[in-house]
Parts: structure tokens; sequence; C-alpha cells
């Protein structure tokens, strides 16, 4: 059981990276990764979205979706609750913890259109993870996008320094840096699941 | 974006090259990337994002008087759910291959910001009319540039185009392009090759701005967000 779940765990955060891998999230993982705090805040507050997005969608599908027939509603009722979920978290944190919500409330209306988050949640459901092991995978997924939005951050600011070829500029190197970082995590391929095997 | 050329045939033909979602807006990036390790998977991704944009984009611009201001985003967000679910019913029923190639990438049209790009930008501000041109403009860009890349990274990565082998190809396979780093890779080249071709006569997008980002309405950060920032010319809609 518990071995399970370190798998889980490890393999989201490396092998099945959101971001380098599966491309989930590129979008805030290209905007704001431009600074390391501003990286951190949003990795941080992915992390908070997709664990609370995954602790109500889950019961959500398996209590009233499945029960009731009407599971191919899980698109219209995933983003729904996530974008109501998003706006509550906000408000909650502004009224009760303003120091937290001065460092990350302004990156949590960003995350509602994040692919990352409802991503998760619907992978949870189709890799039939139970509660505890859609918690997991959550965590591990978010704590995988903050890693490589901290990885990515520092390499970014080593690209603004230099010179770089007209026509490369701006976007294009961003990808091509960002194609390296995905390559050097292709190493960890294997590593999991020989390590606990 | 300055909306100076009004003309339908303008509206339909600038989402293909002037303003290619893809290579110049940069917006949708996920799928861009995600789906394109094969022809027929970028094909299929293609043609269903410009299903749910002709439609949303047509739906919303009807709407566009209805809808309150201040809660419009939820809405078309709602909206555009509804379609992507009847193109996954739809593809789920006649197209299962597709489906399952596809996957979860199916769902997250839902979340593509070109759909809800367009609405923003586009839809909620002209007539239905434009507004499904718009949309057949945008999702053909879009479409093409799946083709193309997924045309590359098959084509090296795997040696063939479509599912049928390539004779010397298949034998010299770089096994890199159809995985993450490749798309990465193709994707980062074929966006500095469309600025050098284009270099002075496109809007040539260096970054993201607030101008495309699906948040804009929400984000009261301004400044605070990294893009808009360092682009601050750029971030009028």
């Amino acid at each position: 059981m518990f071995k399970t779940l370190v798998v889980i765990l490890m393999s989201s955060i490396l092998i099945n990276n959101y971001v380098l891998s599966r491309f989930l999230g590129i979008c805030p993982f290209l905007g704001v990764s431009k600074k390391l705090d501003q990286a951190v805040g949003m990795g941080i507050a992915v992390i908070l979205v997709m664990l609370i997005a995954t602790a109500v969608t889950w019961p959500i599908q398996y209590f009233l979706l499945v029960p009731f027939g009407i599971d191919y509603m899980q698109t219209i009722v995933f983003i729904l609750v996530i974008a109501a979920l998003v706006q509550l978290i906000e408000t909650f944190m502004k009224k009760a913890i303003p120091s937290l919500h001065k460092g990350l409330g302004v990156y949590l209306p960003l995350i509602t259109t994040n692919c990352a988050v409802l991503g998760v949640t619907i992978n949870n459901i189709t890799d039939g993870y139970n509660f505890l092991e859609s918690m997991v995978s959550s965590l591990g997924c978010g704590l995988g996008f903050l890693l490589a939005m901290v990885l990515f951050s520092g390499l970014r600011s080593r690209i603004d320094d230099s010179n770089i070829p007209e026509s490369f500029r701006g976007f294009a190197t961003t990808l091509i840096a960002a194609s390296f970082i995905s390559l050097a995590f292709f190493g960890f391929a294997g590593v999991v699941d020989n390590l606990f095997a | 974006m300055v909306n100076n050329q009004n003309s339908n045939m303008s509206i339909l033909l600038r989402g293909l090259l002037a303003e290619n979602p893809v290579f110049i807006l940069v917006l949708g990036t996920c799928p861009t990337l995600a789906t394109t390790t094969g022809v027929v998977g970028a094909f299929g991704m293609g043609l269903s994002a410009t299903a749910v944009l002709i439609c949303s984009n047509f739906v919303i611009s009807l709407l566009r008087k209805v809808i309150p201001d201040t809660v419009r985003i939820p809405c078309y967000i709602v909206l555009i759910a509804g379609f992507v679910t009847i193109v996954q019913m739809f593809i789920h029923a006649f197209l299962p291959e597709l489906y399952e190639t596809l996957g979860v990438y199916l769902a997250l049209i839902t979340v593509n910001c070109i759909i809800l790009g367009r609405a923003e930008m586009f839809a909620n501000k002209n007539t239905p009319g434009k507004a499904v041109l718009d949309g057949i403009g945008m999702g053909l860009g879009f479409t093409l540039a799946l083709l193309l890349m997924a045309t590359i990274r098959e084509v090296l990565g795997n040696g063939s185009f479509a599912g049928i082998a390539i004779p010397f190809m298949q034998d010299h396979t770089i096994g890199m392009f159809v995985k993450a780093p490749g798309g990465m890779l193709v994707f980062g080249v074929l966006i500095a090759l469309v600025h050098k071709i284009t270099h002075g006569k496109a809007p040539v997008k260096k970054d993201f701005s607030c101008a495309g980002c699906p948040s804009a309405a929400y984000c009261k950060t301004g400044s605070a967000c990294a893009s808009a920032g360092q682009n601050p010319e750029k971030a009028e809609v």
C-alpha cells in the first residue's frame, strides 16, 4: 500500500511530470517562470488548488455522477467546480489569511484555466485511483509542476543575459530551453520503477 | 490587436497565417505539443477544436448582449465545455480509435486558450456571421499548424506519415522527436522560422501578453503578471 503511494508520488513528480512530459500547464510554465519568487508562488498555488480540486471532484464523480449515470457531464461539472473553487479560495484567503493572499492571491485566478488542474482531476478518474491515491497523485503533480517552474526560472534568468539571434528571441528560445530540461527529465524514466521494485 | 481590416475574407484568411493562433498568437500550446506525435491524431485534434471553436464563437456572438459582463467568463466556459462534451461523445461513438489516441486532451479542449481567447477577443464584439468566419479561419490555422508539427515529428521520429511507413526514414528514426523534448524543440524552431519569414510584416508576438491570456478578465494583477510587466506595449486588446 505504502509502496504504491510512493511510486505514484515519485512517478508523477519525475517521470510523468505534468509540464515536461505531458504538456499540461505549459501556459503558466512559460508565462510566470521569469522570476524565481513568482515561479515559487505560482507553484505553491497550483499545489493547493490541485489538492483541493481533487478532494472535491473525486467524491463528486463517485457519489454523484456515477450513481446517477451522468458521468458524461464530467468535463462541464469539473471545470465549473474548479472555477468556483478557485474563486472561493481566493475570497476566503483574502478574508482569513491576508498575508498569504498577498503572496499567492495574484496567481489564483490564473489557475482556473490552467489545464493541469482539470487534467489531474480527470486523469485521477481515468487511472482508477482510489481517494488516497488520487490525493497523492495530485500532490505529486503539483510538486512536479513546482520543481519544473523553479528549475526553469533559474535557466531563464541566464537566457535573459545572453545574446540570442534575432529570430530566436523570446518564445522560441524559451521553448528550446524547455525542451532541454524535458530531455534531462528523461533520465528519470525507469529509475523509479527499479528503485522500488 | 488593432482590427482595421474588417472584410469577411480577411477575417477568414488571417487565422491561417497573419494571426495564426499557434505560431503568431502562441495560444493553445498544450494540445499543440501533446497531440502532434502522429499526423492522424493531430488532424483529429485540429478538427475537433475547430468544431468547438465555430460553435462557441457562434453562440457567444449571439449571446453577446445577453450575458452580463461580470460573469461572462464562467458563462463562456460552460458553453465551451458543453460543446466539448458533444464532440467528445461524437468521437467516442464514431471514431473510438481516435478517442483513445487523444485521451484526456479531448476533454482539455475546454481550457484551450484559443477558444476562450477568441471568445474574449473576437466573438463578444462581432456579429455571428463574422464570428463563425473567424472560428473557421482560426480553426483551420490551428489544424494546419498541428499538421505541420505532426508531419515533422512523425517523419523524423517514427519514419512514417499518417501511419504509412516511409522506406528510408523508417530505418533511421530519431526517437526523441515523438517524445516530449522533440515536441518543444520542433515548436521552438518553427516559431523562430515564422518570426524570420514574417519579420516586419506580421505582428510578431515575442511573449505572452494580457491580450492573449484567457485569464485577463479576472486578472487584477496588471503588472504583477510576469509577461505583462515585460511587454506593457502589447497589453492592449
